[in-house]
């Protein structure tokens, strides 16, 4: 291929999200140099691991041209249902296998209403999202779950080297198996030209159902995995835990360049997302910005983010066409 | 006859790769039905969208009314008197007749909407045409005929001065259309000018004043109805001896690799036809009259509800369309970027598509295997592009085309349908495509070929089937081939 010549355009198209990353952590570390500290850095990973987990299945889905808004209650079910699995005596790691198990079979049911039953992806898991919620309480009667065996726990607070969050190592597993899926596969292929074209890949001999029930199948999986994580890292099994984690999730993958209408993202890119969100949260609290400055400045940076991205397009699909 | 209301002079329209219109002129008197016919891609659709202000000249100039232009804003000709009604209409289907017709400028009385005053404005307008309406009527409770009364009362509303209309008869039955003509012809008698696009000959020489013939984005001719006839539109519109481009093609063996026996859907009724090894089997009729449906069933793209098939003798029952692929079926569809291809995907992506599975080596996919496979095929079809990582998107239709053939080739399919194989390719690739289809019976493979085009259709088939309302009404062999024939078996006779 040849060389071609810098283009501002092409460039901070593909890497303005990155820029942008950049240019916030070299503020809040100037403004406050313990943010550029080590354990601040991995304070923020942490953070993040939970949602960067669920992301990770969320990208899958928003590819194929779906989205999942039931994440955050699955999240609730992982986390109920692994403290009372944990409460009533199971192993730690048998507990943790049925929660995922339970993940999958909640996927398989998204997927079956938006496949066989035709509802739109929205309706189908606002429906779910509803729905689990409410037995996440009935499950718990309210209250949460707790008293647990200490050997869950390490899920949560320990560490790898004395150094990297379990959950942090986790989230980079799942990244990479994910990436693995998605670009050297041929089902990542699959799940990219569903959200391209389905009809045409249907056309082209796709079974094009089963992958989707993959892609619901496994974002559920993953948020089940985060629900577990959450429950080791807290250490009580609350009901109204995962509560608004899927707009969280949502804003991550947005902010990573995944589009809303299919077809386009890059898992490498979520990543950037995912930490864009934890460095914005815990730097305006490092600057000491207020609660209330802090939600307005995060939406305000979303906004920002991808209008800037949307422009770059723009210019680049103008310069394809001269 | 006084000074024309509309002039277009030496317009031309050039889009990147392609000249849509080449130094096209045309004079629209007031008040006459003016038809413009010619093939697909001779440059009537763009000739529209010029007048309507949806696109600038390249060069030319617009003449209306004495005035000159050199382009149309949409809201400007609107605001002149130009309309136009495309084959897609433009309504909101859970709206009244009354609310489409007052659309984007609703009659209110204080803050409020007065419906009351817009329904009885519209059955003052129906009436003045003597059509009967209830302007309460939503639009998605009614046909289409009605969709396009609608729109026509919505252009008389606007006064408009010319109404284009684009293939108004093709989704209505032979009684609405005698309606249509009927309003057509109270609008010309009001001193409207009417631009009627159409392919079919019947309807041109009944309802027409003059006709201007189009071709590959040229102006050919313009003839009052009386000093012309079909032949010469015909002539005029293919412009060449039937069969030039056509040479070539092996020329059906006797052995018969497809047996389609009553296939009936929601669509198609009862079709059965054989398909011959190395044959060009040609599919014709009028759009709707279930071609395209008949491929989709025999590919199980749609639900079947009787019939069966036969491949190489085989009994076969399809229940996706990738059942049809492993029995060595392809299906090239009319509509590339909204069935064949991914547009956001590259040519190897697109390419290869169809046969990941077995590129799969271990979990993951074997990119030397993918690469060499597709640059193989690009060098076999001579797809041009830059390299196999430039997305389909940017690729002209005739390379488009040939990357939906090279996925197919991939797929070691040896029967092939083509549905509209040509549709929106410039000349040039059209001839290579043809050649390719050759080469391909040449091969041993066999083609179905849908096609409207009827040089095409004549030219390339090697027998032709042709279809009225659902059913194969009449078939071809290759001494019998005339575009009458075909046009009289697809009007029904």
């Amino acid at each position: 291929m040849k060389k071609r010549k810098f283009n501002p355009a092409d460039f901070f198209g593909k890497f303005g999200i990155v820029m942008i990353l950049l240019l916030l952590c070299v503020f809040f570390s100037v403004k406050n140099p313990t943010f550029i500290s080590l354990s601040n850095i991995v304070n923020i990973l942490r953070q993040v691991a939970i949602t960067g987990i669920i992301a990770v299945g969320m990208t899958m889905v928003l590819v194929t041209g779906g989205i999942d808004l039931s994440v955050g209650s699955v999240v609730g079910i992982g986390t109920v249902a692994c403290g009372m699995l944990l409460v009533r005596g199971m192993p730690w790691y048998l507990a943790i296998l049925i929660c995922l198990m339970i993940g999958f079979a909640i996927g398989m049911f998204n997927a079956f209403l938006i496949c066989e039953m035709n509802l739109p992806p929205l309706i189908a898991t606002l429906g779910t999202m509803t729905t689990l919620r409410g037995v996440c309480y009935l499950l718990t009667n309210g209250s949460p779950v707790f008293g647990f065996p200490e050997d869950i726990l390490f899920l949560g607070k320990g560490t790898l080297f004395g150094l990297i969050p379990v959950p942090v190592v986790l989230m980079v597993l799942v990244f990479t198996l994910g990436i693995l899926l998605l670009e050297k596969t041929r089902y990542g292929t699959y799940i990219y030209g569903i959200g391209g074209n389905e009809e045409a890949s249907r056309l082209s001999g796709i079974n094009t159902k089963k992958i989707k029930y993959i892609c619901y199948g496994i974002c559920s999986t993953l948020s089940t995995l985060a629900g577990v994580v959450l429950l080791a890292r807290v250490n009580s099994g609350q009901p109204k835990s995962g509560d608004g984690y899927e707009m969280n999730v949502i804003t991550a993958c947005v902010l990573g360049g995944v589009s809303i209408s299919g077809g386009e993202g890059k898992l490498s890119f979520v990543t950037v997302g995912v930490l864009m969100m934890g460095v914005l949260s815990n730097g305006l609290i490092m600057i000491n910005v207020s609660d209330y400055w802090q939600q307005t400045i995060s939406g305000l940076v979303l906004i920002a983010a991808v209008a800037f991205d949307r422009a770059m397009q723009y210019v680049k699909a103008k310069q394809i066409q001269e | 006859m006084g000074e024309p209301l509309l002039k277009v002079q030496h317009i031309t329209k050039k889009f990147p790769g392609i000249v849509a219109l080449d130094d096209v002129s045309i004079e629209f008197e007031r008040g006459e039905v003016h038809a413009i016919c010619g093939e697909n891609g001779a440059g009537k659709s763009t000739l529209i969208k010029i007048l309507t202000g949806a696109y600038t000249p390249t060069s030319g100039s617009i003449q209306w009314e004495g005035r000159t232009y050199e382009s149309f804003e949409p809201k400007q000709a609107m605001n002149l008197g130009i309309t136009a009604i495309y084959q897609e209409f433009n309504l909101v289907p859970s709206l009244s007749i009354a609310e489409n017709v007052f659309f984007g400028r609703e009659l209110r009385k204080g803050a409020f909407l007065d419906k009351a005053e817009m329904r009885r404005r519209t059955a003052q307008l129906a009436a003045e045409m003597d059509i009967q309406v209830d302007p309460s009527a939503k639009i998605k409770d009614l046909g289409v005929a009605y969709s396009q009364i609608t729109e026509i009362l919505k252009a008389i509303s606007h006064e408009a001065k010319i109404l284009i209309m684009d293939e108004p008869s093709a989704p209505l039955s032979n009684r609405e259309i005698d309606a249509m003509f009927d309003i057509i012809r109270k609008l010309r008698d009001k001193g409207v000018t009417i631009v009627y696009i159409s392919h079919r000959m019947d309807e041109i020489f009944e309802i027409c004043d003059r006709v201007t013939v189009m071709r590959d984005g040229k102006y050919i001719s313009t003839k009052r109805i009386e000093e012309t006839d079909r032949h010469q539109l015909i002539a005029d519109m293919v412009g060449r001896e039937l069969g030039e481009d056509f040479v070539g093609g092996a020329g059906p063996k006797d052995e018969v690799v497809l047996e389609v026996n009553g296939l009936t859907t929601d669509r198609i009724k009862d079709v059965s036809f054989l398909l011959h090894k190395g044959e060009i089997l040609g599919l014709g009729g009028l759009v709707g009259a279930g071609r395209t449906e008949t491929a989709r069933a025999i590919f199980a793209a749609d639900p079947i509800r009787s019939g069966n098939l036969r491949v190489k003798g085989r009994e076969v029952r399809f229940r996706q369309p990738r059942d049809a692929i492993a029995a060595g079926i392809a299906l090239l569809t009319e509509d590339r970027k909204g069935q064949g291809l991914i547009l956001g995907m590259s040519v190897r992506e697109n390419g290869t598509f169809s046969i990941m599975k077995e590129l799969t080596r271990g979990l993951f996919v074997d990119r030397k295997k993918q690469r060499e496979r597709i640059e193989r095929k690009k060098e076999e079809l001579t797809i041009k592009t830059p390299h196999v990582e430039q997305k389909v998107k940017f690729l002209s239709g005739g390379n488009q085309q040939k990357v939906i053939l090279a996925k197919w080739l991939l797929t070691y399919c040896d029967i092939l349908i083509f549905d509209e194989p040509t549709r929106g390719i410039d000349v040039g690739a059209k001839q290579e495509i043809y050649n390719l289809m050759h080469r391909l019976t040449e091969e041993g493979k066999s083609i179905i070929m849908i096609s409207s085009e009827m040089p095409e259709l004549l030219g390339m088939s090697d027998r032709v089937l042709v279809m009225h309302e659902g059913r194969i009404n009449g078939e071809l062999a290759k001494e019998e081939f005339s575009q009458e024939a075909v046009l009289r078996i697809a009007s029904g006779m």
